[in-house]
């Protein structure tokens, strides 16, 4: 099997984006990603695009962003993973180059969210479980899930919701020097547990808020990579596996499985064995302040239980033990759930060519960046490996 | 010109926006011919799962089929009353369809090997405690249409 690399990447600003449609979006990403790459559209062998979509008007985003962006006639495929999509559209492209379909492949990732008004969008989000046995009968809303986890969490290790909301701050403090954050500002603990509950125990500003944007990433068989650019960031391993769909069998409610089995493909693939000293920098799927903890543990960054310690002595932030989310999580960032898993990748890409702000850079000592993708609750989980 | 456009300017943005003049409405039908006892079942006040007949394996959500061993000889059987609270939620920002009320949902552990995701009758906060007993209660929502749920159980 021949080595696959990212060599162009693009992403857009996230945010409330009622300038720009859906294909407009998607070109704005796609447009960085070529010229970053160096190569044209007659370049690409094949693309795919990730996007949930229903809040959005177009059923074929696939061909429609094709359209848009110069490349019909390609080979393409929508695809969709919920919150994992953007992973998902990158595991397509990559599987295509390294099965040696393509030597280029582009993955898109495009959500427009705000195409529909909120209540709309709380409605369709809380269908991402098991639609009949969750939410027809008792309204589970997406929060609701991830709060199930979160008092669990609380109530086994005996922590605080404060001690959630470092979550929160840690990575709004990110956000606040990432120009293409949705949330370009600090928050304090007592603004997070002010902010009013959306499901107990999780707040509004524990939680990742609806986002438009897009981003994509130009994937290269090694031969061609090496030929366009001499930083190529290989993508070295990727886990991916599923948990149950309805959280009534789930194991626990301090875990989500598929990220524990996403996580050991990834590491076994990559032969790492002690994440925290091999890996520079991390990005996780912090949708809820429980999913950041909780995904400390599941990728073995810690102990069970060590997850709210990790937060409460601060060894997250840059500079600490493992940096997270140093681009401001889906929290600050936000949360565009078919750009997010792309947007990661985009930011691994950065940091590993070391061209993040400095005021947000990570030292990059082993060349080693993990993403770390959930769709919806545990459903679907990527956990990629990228170096250089 | 007669007519007009449906465009309006965003209320925060203040960029034209189109107005999508075509309205979907989506309600779907969904087969239970497979679980009909199911239903039955809650009109007599009784949870029922599924357990095949040659592993033993208890489903609930009650289904057909068993994958483990390929059959689709499965029984009904009555799950227990009571069980322990293993997680709950309240809703506070609720889907529209769900009305104004808060309302809470948890998961409850049955001592015939099943989990249930149910409605929690009770949605203040105080009254629930994960590792609580609580005890099944059949009864209608908003809409009249018999749900399941716990309450606690008290001592």
């Amino acid at each position: 099997m021949t080595k696959a690399g990212i060599v162009g990447a693009g992403i857009t600003k996230f945010g409330r984006r009622t300038d720009a449609n859906l294909n407009v979006l998607s070109w704005e990403a796609i447009r960085e990603a070529l010229r970053d790459a160096g190569i044209e559209q007659k370049d690409v062998d094949f693309y795919t695009v990730g996007n949930a979509g229903i809040w959005s008007e177009e059923q074929l985003p696939a061909v429609t962003v094709g359209e848009y962006s110069g490349l019909s006639g390609k080979g393409t495929m929508r695809v969709e993973a919920a919150c994992a999509t953007g992973s998902a559209a990158i595991r397509n492209a990559y599987l295509s180059v390294t099965g040696g379909a393509s030597k280029i492949a582009l993955a898109v990732g495009v959500e427009k969210m705000y195409g529909v008004d909120t209540p709309t969008v709380v409605e369709l989000i809380g269908r991402a479980g098991n639609y009949f046995w969750e939410f027809e009968n008792f309204g589970l809303t997406f929060p609701g899930y991830y709060a199930l986890y979160a008092n669990a969490y609380l109530s086994k290790y005996e922590a605080k919701e404060e001690d959630l909301a470092l979550v929160s701050v840690k990575n709004h403090h990110y956000g606040s020097m990432n120009p293409y954050a949705q949330f370009q500002k600090e928050v304090s603990v007592e603004e997070v547990m002010a902010s009013r509950y959306v499901a107990h125990p999780l707040k509004l500003l524990d939680s990742s808020p609806i986002t438009d944007g897009a981003a994509a990433v130009v994937i290269a068989e090694e031969n061609t990579a090496r030929s366009l650019t001499d930083t190529p960031v290989w993508i070295k391993a990727q886990g991916v596996a599923s948990g149950s769909a309805n959280l009534s069998k789930r194991r626990n409610f301090l875990s989500l499985e598929a990220s524990v089995l996403a996580a050991g493909q990834a590491y076994k693939q990559a032969g790492i064995s002690d994440p925290v000293r091999e890996i520079d920098v991390a990005t996780v799927h912090d949708c809820f302040t429980i999913a950041e903890v909780i995904a400390y543990e599941d990728l073995g960054f810690t102990r069970r239980g060590g997850g709210i310690e990790l937060i409460r002595e601060g060894q997250t932030y840059n500079g600490g033990l493992i940096p997270v989310n140093l681009d401001g999580g889906l929290k600050a960032k936000g949360h565009p759930i078919a750009a997010t898993g792309v947007g990661m990748a985009v930011e691994a890409v950065k940091q590993l060519r070391r061209q993040a702000p400095a005021s947000r850079q990570a030292s990059i000592k082993n060349g080693v960046a993990l993403t770390h993708n959930v769709g919806g609750t545990g459903h679907y989980s990527y956990v990629t490996i990228y170096s250089v | 010109m007669d007519g007009k456009v449906p465009v309006v300017f965003d209320e925060k943005d203040g960029v034209p926006i189109f107005i999508d003049q075509r309205e979907l409405v989506l309600s779907y039908r969904i087969p239970v011919s497979r679980i009909e006892r199911f239903f039955e079942g809650l009109t007599k006040g009784q949870l029922l799962a599924t357990k095949c007949v040659s592993c033993n394996e208890v489903y609930f959500p009650p289904q057909a089929d068993c994958p483990k061993c390929s059959s689709s000889k499965l029984e009904w059987v009555k799950l227990s009353d009571e069980g322990k609270l293993l997680s709950y939620t309240i809703i506070y920002v609720k889907p529209v369809s769900f009305g104004n009320e808060d309302y809470a949902v948890g998961v409850v552990g049955l001592p015939d090997g099943v989990n249930v995701l149910a409605r929690i009758w009770e949605a203040k906060k105080e009254a629930l405690r994960i590792g609580s007993k609580m005890k099944l209660k059949i009864g209608p929502d908003r809409k009249g249409n018999l749900v399941y749920g716990f309450e606690p159980a008290g001592e």
